[in-house]
């Protein structure tokens, strides 16, 4: 009763409102609100130049802009590859086109300890692409690229989807009539349409990107300061017992996941805003 | 093409116009397939070709000694803990969400998704920071012989933060598409809420509900990160699947750690497959209510 007559905005006939609401707060609370404010206040407890040593070693800077830099390059390449994707996808027919469509969201499925094992046999000196290549993927921070650009694979092509699929037909035409190449109609006219949603993709890759774990530590081969991801060091400092280290670290890696967020609710609205929604 | 005569022609102009010459086509098509191929086909194939590489004898039985069951085990057990809790959860959500108009809806769609933007180890390290014997309730939980933490109770909690958002995010935009004209309908002739529910917006919501719990029971089966911060790897004990595939490949036996990432994979595969399945219903469904309104009466 409490929660209906205190946020409701409208009265509404069908029943169910403060158990559903009430049951949702409370299982919000105890599993994502509490234990992550549990990171917040542990580092209250730590002195600031004890909780800026933690964070600003060089170790951590190096896992820093590794897991950063090798994000950002994830997403930016899946950004290019995801638009022809989507765009292969949306637009022409070809065989097995339904496979591969299926086959896009795979990242999502599969787990990501098994494609961190399958991409490090793959790419390993003698493995069926690491053989080909002239230089060493596995153990390097190309390798931690690689993991990172296989799990933001579908993001791209997901948000840019329904999009592209929306796209009326109709503005092609008139840029086509009104004398414009089709290089020229795709620059000036399609892309700045498809604008929004492929940063909201590119954004949703990088944020998936730098959390990532499991993929990552297998191909990384884990070398401190060259190929040491940010999670396996706040796992490394853990298992040490260095609690108060891994979470300042990761109050840290929360508030870059927390502004990421923010960023991404930002060009959702901006897409949405776009299409005349 | 040239003789063709004019009427067939003037459509095809149209069609150059606003597409690209198939020379450009089959460029993009082949990128496409090739990058695909490279980073999520080949990658698929080598876990069933390794698996099998030494032969099926070793791949049977690297799946079934006794370690590895108890992998499977526990993984079960958690997912069959995690994904109905998180199933009621994402049907109250969308519920109070999808259903009524009230304030702060947009800050509480925007907490549901937070987990999707933490890193998993840090989803692990924060129950770690409330349950672990130098945590909050650390040594009440020792005092009263309670282990949360490595342990069954924390690699379903971890779990159940990780794969919080996914029945809940299926449902909402759907439910919120579909109104409530339905709901209140029902609810003037006299149905009760109970009633309302099963009999009006489940059916309707019956297929993104399906596709939300398989997607949730996949990375539920397939979490490493967080579980293997809260586990403990105690081999036979606390290890899931992921984590036995994880000591498996460190020792070496990758054979083995194949074997039973190939169960994970087939897993995967079979979400995919439900997913394509349950798109191409939803999609029919659509196109047979449209064919119905166009129908003049």
């Amino acid at each position: 009763m409490l929660l209906s007559r205190a946020l409701l905005k409208r009265h509404s006939v069908l029943p169910g409102f403060d158990l559903a609401l009430g049951f949702t707060l409370l299982y919000l609370s105890f599993f994502i609100l509490v234990p992550l404010s549990a990171a917040f206040l542990k580092t209250f407890t730590m002195t600031w130049p004890a909780f800026w040593s933690a964070v600003s070693a060089p170790r951590v800077v190096a896992s820093y802009k590794l897991t950063f830099g090798a994000s950002f390059l994830a997403a930016l390449v899946n950004a290019f590859f995801g638009l022809i994707v989507c765009w292969v996808l949306v637009r022409y027919d070809f065989f097995g086109k339904r496979f591969v469509d299926a086959l896009v969201d795979l990242p999502f499925a599969l787990p990501t300890a098994v494609a961190g094992i399958a991409l490090t046999a793959l790419y390993s000196g003698n493995g069926w692409i690491g053989r080909w290549l002239p230089f060493k993927v596995s153990f390097t921070p190309v390798g931690v690229w690689v993991a990172l650009t296989f799990i933001g694979l579908p993001f791209v092509v997901r948000t840019l989807q329904p999009v592209l699929e929306d796209l009326q037909k109709e503005v092609e035409e008139a840029a086509a009539i009104l004398g414009a190449t089709r290089w020229q109609t795709f620059t000036r006219v399609i892309l700045p349409i498809l604008a929004p949603a492929l940063l909201t993709g590119f954004a949703l890759a990088f944020a998936r990107a730098i959390g990532e774990y499991g993929s990552v530590i297998f191909i990384a081969g884990n070398l401190p300061m060259i190929s040491e991801i940010t999670p396996l060091l706040i796992i490394t400092k853990l298992e040490q017992f260095d609690v108060p280290g891994a979470t300042a670290i990761a109050v840290v890696m929360l508030v870059a996941a927390f502004l990421m967020l923010l960023a991404i609710n930002a060009l959702q609205a901006w897409t949405r805003a776009r299409q005349g929604r | 093409m040239s003789a063709a005569s004019a009427s067939e022609k003037a459509p095809r102009r149209i069609d150059e116009a606003t597409s690209e010459p198939a020379w450009v086509r089959r460029l993009l098509i082949g990128i496409a397939l090739a990058f695909l191929a490279v980073f999520l086909f080949v990658p698929l194939v080598a876990v069933f070709v390794e698996a099998l590489k030494k032969g099926l004898d070793v791949y049977l039985a690297a799946i079934s000694e006794p370690d590895a069951v108890s992998a499977i085990k526990l993984t079960l057990i958690a997912a069959g803990i995690s994904v109905p809790l998180n199933l009621v959860f994402g049907v109250a959500a969308a519920w109070a969400i999808a259903k009524f108009d009230f304030r702060g809806k947009n800050v509480l769609l925007t907490l549901i998704d937070l987990p999707f933007s933490v890193s998993p180890v840090i989803a692990g390290l924060v129950f770690v920071l409330v349950f672990g014997l130098q945590g909050w309730f650390g040594e009440w939980l020792r005092d009263h012989d309670l282990k949360i933490i490595f342990a069954l109770p924390g690699i379903v909690i971890a779990t159940i933060f990780i794969t919080f958002p996914f029945v809940a995010r299926e449902l909402i935009p759907l439910m919120q598409a579909q109104g409530n004209e339905q709901e209140e309908a029902a609810r003037v002739l006299g149905a009760g809420g109970w009633q309302i529910f099963r009999r009006i917006t489940l059916p309707n919501v019956k297929w993104a509900l399906l596709y939300g719990v398989i997607l949730c029971n996949a990375r539920a089966m397939g979490e490493f990160g967080a579980v293997s911060v809260v586990s403990g790897h105690i081999r036979g004990q606390t290890n899931t699947m992921p984590l036995h595939i994880e000591i498996l490949y460190n020792e070496y036996q990758f054979a083995a750690a194949f074997a039973v990432a190939s169960l994970l994979a087939f897993l995967a595969l079979v979400t995919l497959a439900l997913k394509y399945w349950v798109e191409r219903n939803a999609a029919s469904r659509r196109q047979v209510a449209a064919s119905v309104e166009a129908v003049p009466t």
